[in-house]
Order: C-alpha cells, then structure tokens, then sequence
C-alpha cells in the first residue's frame, strides 16, 4: 500500500512514560524518535501494522501557546480525547497479559454479541478499548 | 503514583494534569461498578485528594458532580438493559444500584422523561441502527443528559413542590 493514513498522533503527557508504556507494557516498537532543541516526534508501531505510526506527541510550545498545551494536557487527564481501538486475536489473553504488566484496565473483558471488549487507560489518560471482533 | 498535589489542596484548582488524571481514575471506578456505592470518602480515596475538596474538584473537573455523574451511568446501563435484556425490571432496578422499584422508576422518569416499562416498549418498537459502533461509545453518546439536579428538574416539572434530595437517591 503506497496510500492512506500513515500517523495518526496521541497527546501525552510525557513522552517517556508514554514511551515506556506503549513499548514496554504493549509490545509496540519505535519508529522515529527525534529530537531537536525541546521538540520530540515519537513514534511508535504496532508490529503486525508496519504501514501505520502512533505519535506520542506533548502539547508544547512553540507548535501550540504554554495556555493551549495546559489546557490540551488537561482535556487528556480528563480522559476526553476522542476513542481509539487496539484489535486483538485474543481480548482475555492480553488483558492478563497486559494486566500483569500493570495496565491500568478500566474494564475488564466483557462478550457482547459475539466481540469481546475490554478497556485500558495508558498514563496520560488516553482511553484504549480493546477489542476482540467476532469471527466469520 | 504521581502526587502532583501539594498540601494547599483547599487553594488549588483542579487543572493539575496528575490530579485530573487521579479524579479520572475516580469516574472510570464509578464507571466499571455502577451499581455499588460510591460514597464521596471512597472516591477520594481512589483519587488520592481530601475527602472534604473532591466533590468540587471533581465537578470542577468533569461538570457534574460525582453523585450525579454516578446517576447518569446507572440509568444509562438500566436502559441498555432495558433495551437489550428480557430481565424483569425489578432486576434490572437492583442490579443498577437501587434498593427499590419504586426509587428506580422514580429516578428513571424524572431524567427520561418516561418510565421503564414505556422505554422499553418504545425501543422494541425500534429498529437498531448503531450495530456497528462499539457499544460502549453508542451508550455513552446516549448517556442521558442531567445538567441540573434530579430533585431540581422533579421540582421545575411538578411546580414548586416539596422537593425530595437528590441524596435521597442515593446509597
């Protein structure tokens, strides 16, 4: 596939812990930390997904104002950044998997019609759903 | 755990990242066990903040305050199940968090506007049109609004009653 969506990017309340997290406890993969001066674009990738990057950006000046980067970093403590969803052979496996790893799970797995979901937090605030879809 | 919070938590806003994201931790606790009794002491606790600030760091956070948010998710899940589930209403009322029928239908009327059993009907009436989002986020976008108190909204609709507590409602 040369075409599509190739980042989409998370605000992060810190990208070392959001670092750790993704690659440590999710078994995501770097693709590109670079630095210059205080700006840091991070990105990470599922392993079975090479054609797609997760950024793990920080709202920071100069790419938004010091009042626009608080208030960005607030609306992710609160955990009102919008859905996102991590598909899984195995919704059970890796939650204890995850789990056992100290992910901060806000739902256990639950089967409705056939999927099975479940659902975490990463330490910004960033809310995961994790879901298993039905087969066939 | 992070303790961004200092000792001169009276003073403080809520728009401390580290707290809001510890009083986020209290909503997702109230938001995986509904049905249990979420009183202000245990939230706190979960949330690491002084059991006399939270409420109103939490409202300050999240626009509501805890007890009423706590509402909002037991008469969204009552509704899913409701709507969902062939179970007695009696049982979907205890299993949501309400020691009676009678508060629960009480409850459910006042923020629906109609009562659990006329719900249910109107949305066997209906066909299904969200199949294809997670359930999670198609019931959250369904959550019932209640921007003002239950014993507020009881009042403005009935004229100037007696107004029961919102408390009232809850364990």
């Amino acid at each position: 596939m040369t075409q599509g969506v190739a980042v989409v990017g998370l605000y992060v309340h810190d990208q070392d812990a959001a670092l750790a997290f993704y690659v440590d406890k999710l078994g995501f993969r770097v693709h590109t930390d670079a630095r210059n001066g205080d700006y840091r674009w991070l990105t990470v990738q599922h392993p079975e997904q090479p054609s797609f990057q997760l950024g793990l950006f920080a709202p920071q000046p100069p790419t938004v104002d010091a009042a626009t980067a608080q208030a960005l970093r607030e609306c992710v403590a609160k955990g009102a950044m919008p859905p996102l969803v991590l598909q899984v052979d195995d919704c059970r496996a890796a939650y204890e998997r995850m789990r056992g790893a100290g992910v901060e799970f806000t739902q256990e797995p639950i089967e409705r019609y056939g999927n099975v979901d479940a659902s975490f937090r990463d330490p910004s605030g960033n809310g995961w759903k994790m879901l298993q879809a039905r087969r066939g | 755990m992070d303790t961004g919070q200092g000792n001169g938590a009276g003073r403080s806003t809520a728009s401390d990242p580290d707290r809001l994201r510890r009083l986020l931790r209290a909503k997702d606790r109230m938001d995986s066990a509904s049905h249990e009794p979420w009183p202000v002491a245990r939230l706190a606790q979960v949330s690491h903040v002084s059991p006399a600030h939270f409420a109103r760091m939490f409202k300050d956070a999240f626009g509501v305050p805890p007890h009423r948010y706590l509402l909002t998710r037991r008469i969204e899940r009552a509704t899913a199940l409701l709507r969902d589930s062939t179970l007695p209403i009696l049982d979907i009322a205890l299993q949501t968090g309400w020691n009676s029928l009678g508060t629960f239908g009480r409850t459910f009327r006042d923020i629906t506007g109609e009562s659990p059993g006329d719900f249910r009907a109107r949305m066997r009436a209906m066909p299904h049109a969200l199949a294809e989002a997670p359930a999670c986020y198609v019931s959250a976008a369904l959550r019932p609004g209640l921007t003002i108190a239950v014993s507020e909204k009881r009042r403005r609709e009935e004229g100037a009653q007696n107004g029961a507590t919102e408390t009232e409602d809850m364990p």
